[in-house]
């Protein structure tokens, strides 16, 4: 049933869906936005963290006799104790601070911990050799759909192989941390965050637990947020390194910076599951295929975690018959947090990479194999249409050819695809949206923008759903002391706080209209907001411009207050998108280098609000993907235990020179009844699969693990 | 950790880049034994560019010239250019994001030529030309560079962006044509991790010819 509050129709819309410059584009490209780490505060003191050197052991003493020697020294605050166990190397043991940067440095420097060392283990690959250590736990064994064992008799093919992605970490370029003010009761954190308002609880329940501070309210904490530089699922918590800085604010009586290091940051603050699994995979000889078989293993750290979501996309579960076992490999490093669509991108690399090795087996193109078996997944009509726009844009017809029939010479071409699914089902939120006697329009939420463009698409919602211009809105976000909304994660942000901001926007248009319509004598309901006008839609004549028609209100401010969910407030948003990619790459046979030369994705998100934004979250999370497809892993060893790449050196992320062409397009006007559904995720699922799926189309053999390494390619070439 | 400018690093084509000076890693080694007495704030002697003689290892007297302008201060002679403009100055345009010449976030232009703050000591900065991101723009506005990193979306987190807006200035200055290639050689010394690149390929390559 329509609502006021609906979406306008395709004709109405003049901002929704179509391309705008980032609000906050200017600020950031000048350098003047603020981020936590910009913070400098009058008498501010530099803290730094104190952590261990061991994978495992126990804390033996804690000596910080000479560091409160040190010039500069100003406090320090325990995070771990004598007696207490670290599980990780870089597992935070106490917080120093003192007047400079430098000096905090020497502070940490001359801090002495000692530890017990205890048995470690830090490799996830060889699940037996972990087993051997006792370090494997099953956590999942399930079995669906029809009889397995007839489903192996009725398959003509069968490919069974090995497949797996190694652990990354986040690497956001401002690392974890905040500055905090302590200043009497007030308790103002400055943080790198993408859950402004779930921090305020969270710091003070970790403050409250130490009872030499005593009983601290989440009302005194107040969360400023207006830029942060990437959190892709690390940024949710106040962490240790949070409650700490706080204690040395309240200590000192000063502002505290506490940032992370780049090594601390790669080590701690990030992580994505490694995934590795044996995969059987059959079909009949038309294609259709009949079982999925897989025996998973992963790390993200002592609690293991990574379950994949096996079989993927392709899972109905009346036809297909599956079977999914899952073993967690329990290792000393740094604990996972949920990376951009968790446990998603292994899925497919599990699900997709296997399914192209069958494709060939075959002797199938992978397009048709995975459009004939479309009726498995639970959008047949949607990766049908964008598998077919896929293969356009890269030139599928043209340039595929069968697998290792690439010619002679020594660089290989060729081409993989894969399809992925998510949810982005909208958080919570709420919204304030003002309307000022002399035309003033603000969006109050307190939301925060990881560079997705929240800002952009908020005011893009609040102009269009008054008539305005994208300049006309002021959107404040980034503050805990706004109206609630929820944390930025698993791609929810964008349908939350649209429709509680376009609810917000018609109820405060609605009163606005009701004070109009006395002045232009009309009825409320006949007035219509478009243009930078108020006017009555019988009678165009009856009109008053924006300013005019808030000039009217006198001394009153308009507030109106919306939020997501509201069963009365119209369909604004949905849950649950399709998306398809295929890549393009070359490979060098003798080197084992792996080019990109395209990449193209499409995906559909139901209505799209700001296209260009849109588009840049494509964009960006197939270049990460490039980035875990070819380049970056987090190297362990074990006889140190110790992360050996925990920099941007060997660390390795692609540049712009890296990426090849890309293409992306967004399906616009197909699902757009469905509302907004999130971006985020989605698109970061499938790169890694293509890559490997084009890969094994240029050389002839699956690289069984990514990143597709030159020493990998030569090996899997080598063993061919 | 020795002094890394894009231009040292062969797979980067950033030439004319500073590349005379003492390296952070000499620099230590020559102060680092024997350096006795701190020197107090406000009594600390000038530390010259051109001047082996051991200075450290409390505060030295500097001027740099950033963005046209004489900036005096006082640091220890360990600090960076990327922690002098940051926590002395309060220019916190550029960032700190590895620390080890290899991302580009604290990117500004000495001489003309992109090189790497964090890898930069303060004092080796002093007698150089200085640009930093907040000196390329006035209130009014913005460098082409700039004007063209919105156009294109070129920016998500916004926390790369001021590194390569100046490794993409320095692309333009010194061509007014260049190739994509030319542009990506001039970026390739600057990491993003939002995956912005396709962006900042554009706007460079078109604010060269604006």
């Amino acid at each position: 049933m329509a609502t006021k509050y609906d979406w306008p129709a395709a004709e109405d819309r003049s901002l929704i869906g179509k391309r705008h410059n980032r609000v906050d584009g200017p600020e950031k490209a000048r350098g003047t936005a603020k981020y936590s780490y910009d913070r400098n505060l009058d008498g501010m003191l530099y803290a730094r963290l104190v952590t261990s050197t061991v994978p495992h052991g126990r804390i033996l003493g804690i000596d910080t006799s000479n560091a409160e020697k040190v010039p500069g020294y100003k406090g320090h605050v325990n995070i771990l104790n004598v007696g207490d166990e670290v599980q990780w190397v870089g597992a935070e043991v106490l917080a120093v601070c003192a007047d400079t940067e430098e000096h905090a440095r020497d502070v940490a420097a001359a801090t002495a911990v000692h530890f017990e060392r205890l048995p470690h283990w830090v490799k996830d690959e060889d699940v037996e050799q972990a087993g051997t250590a006792n370090r494997v736990t099953p956590a999942k064994d399930d079995t669906k759909g029809p009889d397995i064992e007839e489903a192996w008799k009725s398959a003509d093919a069968t490919v069974e192989g090995y497949y797996g992605l190694g652990i990354i970490t986040h690497c956001c370029l401002e690392p974890h941390g905040q500055v905090v003010d302590w200043s009497g009761d007030e308790i103002t954190v400055y943080a790198s965050t993408q859950a402004v308002a779930r921090i305020p609880a969270d710091l003070a329940r970790g403050l409250s637990r130490d009872e030499s501070i005593g009983t601290v309210n989440a009302e005194q904490v107040h969360v400023i947020t207006p830029y942060m530089g990437g959190g892709f699922g690390s940024k949710f918590n106040i962490d240790t390194w949070g409650i700490a800085c706080a204690k040395l604010s309240k200590q000192t009586g000063k502002p505290v910076k506490l940032m992370l290091d780049r090594d601390e940051e790669l080590m701690v603050a990030g992580g994505r599951p490694s995934d590795y699994g044996k995969v059987k995979i059959g079909a009949k000889k038309d294609g259709t295929l009949v079982a999925y078989e897989a025996e998973t293993w992963s790390t993200g750290g002592v609690a293991g975690r990574g379950s994949p979501p096996v079989p993927y996309v392709y899972n109905n579960e009346e036809r297909l018959s599956q079977k999914a076992r899952h073993l967690n490999v329990s290792t000393n490093i740094g604990p996972a947090r949920a990376w951009r669509a968790p446990n998603h991108p292994q899925a497919a690399v599990l699900t997709m990479c296997p399914m192209e090795d069958l494709a060939a087996e075959l002797d199938m193109d992978p397009v048709e194999f995975f459009k004939k078996n479309a009726d498995l997944t639970a959008r047949p009509e949607v990766y049908r249409y964008e598998i077919d726009k896929c293969a356009e844009m890269i030139g599928w017809k043209d340039n595929w050819h069968k697998r290792g029939d690439s010619g002679s010479g020594p660089v290989k071409r060729g081409l993989g695809l894969s399809l992925h699914t998510w949810g982005g089902r909208p958080h919570d939120s709420t919204c304030e949206v003002r309307i000022q006697p002399d035309g003033g329009v603000s969006v109050n939420l307190a939301s925060q923008d990881l560079g997705v463009g929240t800002y952009t698409t908020l005011s893009v919602v609040a102009a269009e759903t008054l008539g305005l211009q994208i300049p006309d809105i002021t959107v404040n976000i980034g503050s805990s002391r706004l109206p609630i909304s929820g944390a930025s994660g698993g791609s929810t942000t964008v349908g939350g706080t649209s429709a509680s901001t376009r609810r917000a926007t018609v109820n405060a248009l609605e009163e606005l209209k009701g004070v109009v319509a006395d002045a232009l004598e009309v009825d409320a309901s006949d007035l219509v907001a478009k243009d930078g006008k108020v006017f009555a839609e019988s009678d165009p004549s009856k009109s008053l411009s924006w300013t005019e028609a808030c000039r009217k209100l006198g001394n009153r401010t308009i507030t109106g207050q919306g939020k997501q969910p509201d069963r009365e407030g119209g369909k604004l948003n949905d849950s649950g998108v399709g998306g398809v990619q295929m890549a393009d790459v070359s490979v060098d046979v003798e080197t084992g280098i792996v080019t990109i030369n395209k990449i193209a994705a499409v995906q559909d998100v139901g209505l799209v609000l700001c296209l260009e934004q849109c588009e840049s979250q494509v964009y960006g999370a197939v270049i990460q993907g490039i980035a875990w497809a070819l380049y970056e892993e987090a190297i362990y060893d074990q006889a140190t235990g110790k992360m050996l790449n925990p920099d941007m050196e060997f660390y390795k992320l692609p540049g712009a020179a890296d990426i090849g062409e890309l293409e992306v397009h967004m399906v616009q006007n197909k699902y757009d009844d469905r509302g907004v559904i999130g971006i985020g995720e989605p698109p970061a699922i499938s790169p890694g699969a293509a890559i490997s799926n084009a890969v094994a189309n240029a050389i002839g053999v699956r690289v069984p693990t990514l990143p597709l390494t030159p020493d990998r390619v030569l090996e899997a070439l080598a063993n061919a | 950790m020795s002094s890394k400018n894009p231009a040292d690093s062969p797979a980067c084509a950033r030439e004319g880049a500073p590349r005379k000076g003492f390296s952070r890693r000499t620099f230590l080694e020559g102060v680092g034994i024997g350096a006795g007495a701190v020197g107090a704030i406000g009594t600390a002697k000038p530390a010259r560019a051109d001047s082996n003689d051991p200075v450290g290892p409390g505060p030295v007297a500097i001027t740099l010239n950033i963005n046209g302008e004489r900036q005096d201060l006082e640091v220890e002679p360990r600090v960076t250019l990327i922690d002098a403009l940051r926590n002395q100055l309060d220019m916190t345009g550029a960032k700190k994001v590895c620390d080890r010449a290899t991302c580009g976030a604290c990117t500004v232009i000495a001489d003309g030529a992109p090189v790497y703050s964090c890898t930069m000591l303060a004092i080796e900065a002093q007698g150089r030309r200085i640009e930093t991101i907040e000196g390329i723009s006035t209130e009014d506005s913005m460098h082409p560079v700039q004007t063209q990193f919105v156009e294109n979306d070129a920016q998500q987190c916004g926390f790369c962006t001021p590194g390569l807006v100046m490794a993409g200035k320095a692309v333009s200055d010194r061509s007014s044509q260049p190739s994509m290639a030319d542009v990506e050689a001039g970026l390739c010394g600057n990491i993003c991790r939002c995956g912005t690149y396709v962006g900042v390929r554009k706007a460079v390559y078109e604010a060269a010819r604006a």
